[in-house]
């Protein structure tokens, strides 16, 4: 036992470090891995790879001609954009203006462009995560800024000259009918949704008779209504502005599509969540304010911005009712001789395009946002 | 009885107030609101299209600012209503419009049964051919076996039927739906000839990748007059809106242009110079009160032709030859010229 004397041997090699970590191989690491996995990991998903690389193959170059290589960047009419098959950048320069104010007079265009940004103030002071003062930005854009914006927009008080609505155009007009939309839709939508819930009999049917008209009646119909019949039976002073038809006709329809959605967030909602509310002493209002509405509501996130969206792009329908919004003032820019080449209607279309798809993809980033933030307790 | 008189002054005080728009309310009430309304295309280049800044231009749109012009002397005190072709007349009966000036076909039909009067012509249209240069066609009747582009489900299909068959000649229709998949179908060469409205194929010429390579023929094979529209019954102001027009045409046979109307009107205080031109004196005003008898001023006409031009230089401005879409006068010109614009005295 005691001769346990340790002696090193001299042959012996001990590792004294640890040894260098080597990179794991390259079939499993990396970009060629991440290729074999996710793009050629089975034959179908080969397959599915192949069709797609074939089709931008197909796709890319033409696009890329026409954006870039065939585009014309400089010029002042037509005969500058003729000869090159590709988008006509000066086109778009030379008529800016027209898309985003359409026929508001030159001299006034700084009113919307104050209003806009009074407006992107009080969106995002609301929708910035953790914000302190969000709660009040909400108020004022919900209930100060729509008045500062009427005021800047149309004028006739401090000062102010009066620009009739039928002068307002492009971006101006599909803001306006979307914000006042998207302002008026959640309020009556979810008003409209408790209603269909609740046990009173003349409030559950109004409801329901409310939902069930506007979502069985095509927008456009409606509209077509708003701006043709309407003239007919009410005496020309008293009939309403085209521009407020149109923004009555849209909120109205994008409410009935809300109070669905709301009412399938509702649905949802465990009946023990009432009872528990109410077994605290919780009056109707405390239960649906407190308890119910904000589970509900979180629930229905995607399908809110769902109907958002739609609404966005619905209000290009607007021009039935002879507003000129966005889009149709690309289409009418469309036959200025000034401009007028086989490109210009391609140009014009893809910048309408790029600009629905930008807003469209933005109001969707913020919900995916704004749910991961929200999904508290139902995830692990 | 009683109740009969009483029903009858009832009848009699409806009568009355129903009678009284009629006769010359539409022109107080422009008045009274400061602005004309006028009905215009959503868009037909050269005849009414917005500008890159917003602003109204063409043909049709300068008829709405000459009347501005006769009754507000500012050309600007007009508010444009862009109609589709589908509410065009429903506006201009709901009132919502004073006057139509909307590239519309004067027919007897719509005349008679619309409730609706056409004051005149100011633009004379009709369908025309287009066809390559390379093709070396000098008429319509060289057509023969020729496959022609045409927007399907217009009346456009019917005359170029109507005239291929009376002129015995042979054609092969290739038909589309809108107007852009044609004029797209002709560029690509699917089809030798392309047909429209005369004004509409120089507008669509513009679309086409190689505009000069191509060529209107002469022939005009149907009739279309393209004329202001007001209500039926306000004879007053169907009067200023026809008169107002040919004040333009009248400008143009005299030889009064935008550039030397102020200096020819001042030329008419000279009592000798009055004398001496009594045309030009009763279009200035110095003589007669003919622009009281339309409801406006006597210096009416003046100031029409300061703020927009005669119908000559409107149509230059608008769609003539300088322009891109190149409409030559033909049908246009002055009846003096070998053209249909012809106005009835001012006197």
């Amino acid at each position: 036992m005691s001769d346990v004397s340790v002696r090193t041997p001299a042959v012996a090699w001990v590792r004294t470090e640890q040894a260098p970590v080597l990179a794991a191989p390259s079939t499993l690491v990396g970009p060629i891995a991440w290729v074999r996995t996710n793009l050629l990991g089975s034959i179908p998903s080969t397959v599915l790879t192949l069709v797609c690389a074939w089709l931008l193959f197909l796709l890319i170059p033409p696009m890329w001609k026409f954006l870039v290589t065939s585009a014309t960047y400089t010029g002042a009419e037509r005969t500058a954009c003729l000869p090159n098959p590709g988008m006509c950048y000066p086109y778009l320069a030379d008529n800016f203006q027209f898309f985003m104010y359409g026929f508001y007079p030159v001299i006034e265009r700084w009113r919307p462009n104050f209003a806009l940004i009074l407006g992107m103030i009080g969106v995002v002071g609301a929708l910035w995560p953790d914000f302190r003062y969000r709660g009040q930005f909400a108020l004022y854009f919900l209930l100060v800024f729509p008045i500062i914006a009427f005021v800047l927009l149309y004028g006739g008080a401090l000062g102010l000259a009066v620009v009739p609505t039928d002068q307002w155009g492009g971006v101006i007009v599909t803001l306006v009918v979307a914000v006042t939309g998207i302002v008026f839709s959640l309020p009556l939508g979810i008003a409209l949704a408790l209603g269909r819930r609740s046990k009173l009999p003349v409030v559950k049917f109004f409801s329901i008779t409310f939902i069930e008209f506007w979502r069985g009646v095509p927008l456009v119909t409606v509209l077509f209504m708003a701006s043709v019949m309407l003239p007919l039976f009410v005496p020309q002073a008293y009939s309403p502005d085209k521009l407020l038809r149109a923004l009555v006709a849209v909120a109205l329809f994008a409410s009935a599509y809300m109070a669905e959605v709301v009412r399938g967030g509702l649905q949802a909602i465990p009946k023990g969540q009432t009872e528990g509310a109410q077994a605290l002493g919780m009056p109707y209002w405390q239960t649906t304010a407190f308890i119910i509405l904000p589970q509900a509501l979180k629930l229905v996130i995607p399908g809110i911005v769902n109907t958002f969206i739609g609404l966005f792009k619905d209000t290009s329908l607007v021009f039935i009712v002879g507003l000129v919004d966005f889009l149709k003032a690309v289409d009418m820019s469309l036959v200025n001789p000034v401009w007028a080449t086989p490109w210009t209607r391609y140009s014009g279309y893809f910048f309408a395009s790029l600009f629905y798809f930008l807003c469209c993809w933005g109001m969707s980033l913020y919900s995916r946002n704004m749910e991961e933030r929200l999904a508290t307790g139902h995830k692990r | 009885m009683t109740l009969r008189i009483a029903t009858f002054a009832t009848a009699a005080i409806l009568g009355l107030a129903v009678a009284q728009p009629a006769s010359a309310q539409t022109l107080r009430e422009i008045t009274t609101r400061g602005q004309l309304v006028c009905g215009v295309s959503q868009g037909l280049a050269g005849f009414s299209n917005p500008d890159a800044q917003g602003r109204w231009t063409g043909l049709d749109v300068d008829v709405c600012r000459a009347i501005a012009a006769a009754i507000f002397d500012d050309p600007t005190k007009v508010r444009f209503v862009p109609l589709s072709s589908a509410n065009r007349f429903t506006a201009l009966q709901s009132r919502e419009v004073d006057l139509l000036a909307r590239n519309s076909t004067w027919t007897l039909s719509r005349d008679t049964q619309l409730g609706l009067d056409f004051t005149g012509i100011n633009y004379y249209d009709g369908q025309a051919f287009m066809a390559r240069r390379s093709l070396r066609l000098s008429s319509a009747l060289e057509l023969g076996g020729a496959s022609v582009c045409i927007q399907t489900g217009t009346t456009t299909e019917l005359n170029a039927a109507d005239f291929f068959r009376a002129n015995n000649l042979r054609f092969e229709p290739v038909v589309f739906a809108t107007a852009d998949e044609t004029i797209k179908a002709y560029d690509s060469g699917r089809c030798d000839v392309f047909t429209t409205d005369a004004s509409g194929l120089y507008a669509e010429r513009l679309k086409l990748s190689a505009p000069n390579d191509h060529m209107v023929l002469p022939e005009i094979i149907s009739k279309e007059p393209l004329g202001p529209v007001v209500r039926h019954g306000d004879n007053q102001f169907a009067d200023l809106v026809r008169w107002v027009h040919f004040a333009m045409v009248t400008a143009e046979e005299i030889g009064v242009t935008q550039a030397n109307v102020a200096a020819k009107a001042a030329e008419m205080r000279n009592a000798e110079v009055r004398r001496r031109n009594p045309d030009l004196a009763r279009f200035v005003g110095a003589d007669g009160t003919f622009g009281e008898m339309l409801g406006v001023t006597n210096d009416w006409a003046v100031r029409i032709i300061r703020h927009v031009g005669n119908y000559g230089e409107s149509f230059e401005r608008n769609v003539g030859e300088r322009t891109p879409l190149g409409i030559r006068r033909g049908l246009n010109n002055l009846w003096t010229k070998g053209g249909l614009q012809y106005s009835p005295p001012i006197r």
